[in-house]
């Protein structure tokens, strides 16, 4: 089915329906990831995949149109000899792969087994997948929050989010009464039914993230879908009123500050960086705070990053 | 104190950067900015100070041990790289308000020295890391962040390039990653210690050729080492300013560290180059490489392209330099991978000095620009001297191993080519020279005054620093002769 889809995103014509179909790329993805029992993966995918970055594709549509142009056939022999190259080299690799899943294939056999047996007792939370990214990789996951704020400089720097009158101050555009969705009846009773249940859902999976999938990443991103979807519903301009763009852009910075604050206090306190062990005198303890403080870093970056790339790229289209 | 220097090290330029969007006023970020970067360059300094002659500093991240939690890890090697990233990163950090003041109202300048900032601060992570994960997750960061910085161009073709570069890097990453994810399959460890441990167990595997393949072809897309370099001299002619000088010095130089670093510290000397035969494919494309670029440089009529086109045949040398596999050919290789940074980003910065005031990288533009502008010129010209390669400059020592190191294997024939090469740099370097000095200049430009202060220091420090390294080659070469030999296993 993934291979159907994708060969029907690429045949599609029309962009809006490839962005639909990328859209259940992403879901159909996500399952597979449920299926390999790799659950916070599969939340995130479904997510960021399905969700939010299929908002951004239609809100990129809504500035740029939605049909490709035809373009002319030429030079497809040297791409598709390179893929057909790589697709060789890949299977070739499968010969040699330990079985998919055996307990003696060397990812069960080396670094894992301390993860899985000491975790609890070194680190603390039940979810050892939150302990392995918040702690034992807590830098590649600060990186990664990193990757996150660097995207959100890049569309601020480029599109230029904030620096542009935002919808409150601007006049409001005259056909502001077709675009907004709220004549739309059943949309605009079913998204007051699911806003406030949906926040209370992200703020769920924010602090839950010790205990099963969650943390900030999706945390963040649900937040912001919510927001994205109130900003449909009811116009760009309550959305604003409610964040106003300028002081939004504070809050990945303030967010990605915030985690690597931890990680300098825990240098203070004569730790290594990230390690919070150091922050209190019980390690336990200390692990257990860093945690929160570091998925609450994350959650306020993602959140305000997404919101923010949305309004940048609304108001290009208004 | 000083053992949390590795930290220290990453944090100066990866804290500064937020702090920097938030201020939005340009000057106040410029001056952060700037203080964070010359910060980073003394800790760097301490840093080489502390491995001279042979150290190794590890450093656990979140204080896990390796191979569960993220090793950093520093020895000469990285301690030059870091210096190259820092100081360079530091000086074009200087000369860039002046730069940008004429392109960019105040509060784009902080977003811009942020992403400056975020991709120093990532560049650095990469080379200070002890993790394969790890090298790709700021990999990320700094390809972004470079995305970002050139397509503020000056005009609308620096789109287009920043999305070829895109393009290009976006797959040269994901190959990275295919490659480090065969690696962890068959071993369950991405820490690079462990990994050099237990990799040649496989090395029958298919698993891991196919990693190698993969590893090879995307790090190549970074460093754009022909015939990958297609993004190169697009992006490197639309970034703006200054920031081309950056871009030049240190990206493609991290990528070759980085390639370096797997092909003889994980994947091992021997399976890279006997088993594998990397050497037998480096050799041959990167002479290519050499003489295409050179000759295409030779043609070019936009002097920021030249110089472009001049960079890829650069690598070339550099990849030459790792594939004859010996001693005298890895030490060229890393001394000039820290020459060529420093020329190449101070012919940029020359570059984007007379461009602040003419306003073009047309060749015709910058006629006589030497009357006008005169001690500009003068650094260009050191510069460029040092990059043909004459002796007392940076560039003779590099390439001067570099030709010991191709006559040790006795390829007279490839030495000869060498010769062929340098005797095209003198063309297209003479070229710009020649229209600088003794072309009149045109008219709109004629009463065109010498750049500020701000900028033209940075000029001429690296010009002085081409001709120090050409006469003091401790630094350079010593330490790159004392790090090639212990690659290649101390023979």
């Amino acid at each position: 089915m993934l291979v159907a889809t994708v060969v029907i995103i690429v045949k599609l014509d029309r962009l809006m329906t490839a962005v639909m179909m990328m859209g259940f790329f992403s879901l159909l993805s996500s399952c597979i990831f449920m299926i390999l029992d790799a659950v916070d993966v599969a939340f995130t995918e479904a997510a960021v995949g399905a969700g939010a970055s299929t908002i951004f594709f239609l809100a990129a549509l809504a500035i740029v149109g939605h049909t490709s142009k035809k373009r002319t056939r030429q030079r497809t022999i040297l791409p598709l000899a390179m893929v057909t190259c790589i697709g060789i080299v890949l299977i070739y690799a499968t010969f040699d792969m330990p079985r998919f899943g055996t307990a003696d294939a060397p990812i069960q056999q080396h670094v894992t087994p301390r993860y899985i047996n000491d975790s609890a007792d070194e680190v603390g939370p039940p979810n050892i997948v939150t302990s392995v990214l918040a702690s034992y990789r807590g830098y590649d996951t600060f990186g990664e929050a990193g990757v996150v704020f660097t995207a959100f400089i890049g569309v601020l720097l480029l599109l230029g989010a904030g620096t542009r009158q935002s919808g409150l101050e601007r006049p409001a555009p005259p056909n502001t009464q077709v675009e907004s969705m709220r004549q739309k009846i059943i949309l605009r009773e079913v998204a007051d039914l699911l806003i406030a249940p949906v926040l209370v859902f992200a703020l769920y999976v924010q602090w839950h993230g010790d205990f099963g999938p969650g943390g900030g990443f999706q945390a963040g991103v649900i937040f912001a879908s919510v927001i994205v979807l109130y900003a449909l519903i009811y116009g760009i301009v309550p959305a604003q009123q409610l964040f106003p763009p300028r002081k939004l852009a504070y809050f990945p910075a303030l967010g990605w500050l915030l985690y690597g604050g931890v990680g300098i206090v825990s240098m203070i306190k004569g730790g290594n960086f990230l390690d919070y062990g150091a922050l209190m005198t019980d390690p336990h303890d200390g692990q257990h705070y860093g945690i929160l403080i570091i998925e609450l870093g994350i959650g306020i970056t993602v959140a305000a990053v997404m919101i923010n790339i949305f309004f940048s790229l609304s108001e290009r289209s208004l | 104190m000083i053992e949390q220097l590795p930290a220290i090290q990453l944090l100066l330029t990866l804290i500064a950067a937020p702090i920097c969007s938030m201020l939005r006023n340009g000057d106040r970020s410029w001056w952060l900015a700037t203080a964070a970067s010359w910060a980073s360059v003394v800790v760097a300094c301490l840093i080489l100070n502390q491995v001279w002659g042979g150290g190794t500093i590890s450093y656990h991240m979140g204080g896990w041990p390796p191979p569960w939690g993220i090793e950093v890890v520093i020895d000469e090697l990285t301690a030059i790289v870091l210096l190259l990233v820092t100081l360079f990163g530091a000086l074009v950090m200087t000369a860039l308000r002046e730069s940008l003041s004429t392109i960019m109202r105040h509060q784009r300048q902080s977003l811009y020295y942020t992403a400056f900032l975020l991709c120093m601060a990532s560049l650095i992570g990469i080379t200070i890391t002890g993790d394969a994960f790890n090298v790709f997750v700021f990999l990320e960061i700094s390809s972004l962040a470079t995305y970002t910085l050139i397509a503020r161009g000056r005009d609308r073709r620096a789109l287009t390039a920043a999305f070829r570069y895109l393009i290009m890097g976006t797959i040269g990453a994901t190959f990275i990653l295919i490659a480090i994810g065969f690696m962890y399959m068959l071993t369950g460890t991405l820490n690079m210690a462990d990994l050099a441990e237990r990799l040649p167990a496989h090395k029958d595997n298919h698993v891991l050729h196919a990693s190698f393949a993969f590893f090879i072809v995307g790090i190549g897309l970074k460093i754009a080492l022909f015939p990958l370099h297609y993004w190169l001299p697009n992006a490197y002619t639309y970034a703006p300013k200054a920031t081309t000088a950056f871009l030049a010095a240190t990206a493609t130089k991290v990528s070759l560290y980085v390639m370096i670093r797997f092909v003889f510290d994980v994947y091992g000397l021997e399976f890279s180059f006997q088993q594998m035969h990397l050497g037998t494919l480096l050799v041959p494309l990167s002479i290519a490489g050499i003489l295409i670029a050179s000759l295409t440089a030779v043609f070019q009529t936009d002097a920021k392209r030249l110089l472009a086109w001049s960079s890829v045949s650069q690598l070339g040398y550099m990849a030459l330099g790792v594939g004859i596999l010996n001693v005298n050919g890895l030490t060229a290789a890393i001394t000039h991978m820290f020459n060529h940074a420093m020329m190449k980003a101070g012919l940029f910065l020359a570059l984007a000095t007379m461009i602040y005031r003419v306003q073009s990288s047309q060749l015709t533009a910058l006629a006589g620009i030497g009357r006008t502008m005169p001690l500009t010129t003068g650094a260009f010209t050191v510069l460029g001297i040092g990059l043909i390669g004459v002796p007392f400059t940076a560039g003779f020592v590099s390439k001067w191993y570099l030709i010991t190191g191709v006559l040790d294997k006795g390829w007279l024939p490839v030495a000869a080519l060498l010769i062929v090469s340098s005797l095209m740099a003198i063309i297209y370097i003479g070229k710009m020279i020649d229209v600088m000095y003794f072309k009149p200049a045109p008219e709109e430009f004629s009463n065109a005054q010498e750049a500020p202060l701000s900028m033209l220091i940075p000029c001429w420090i690296f010009a002085l620093l081409t001709i120090y390294f050409g006469i003091d080659t401790r630094l350079t070469a010593g330490l790159a002769g004392r790090v090639a030999s212990n690659l290649l296993g101390g023979a």
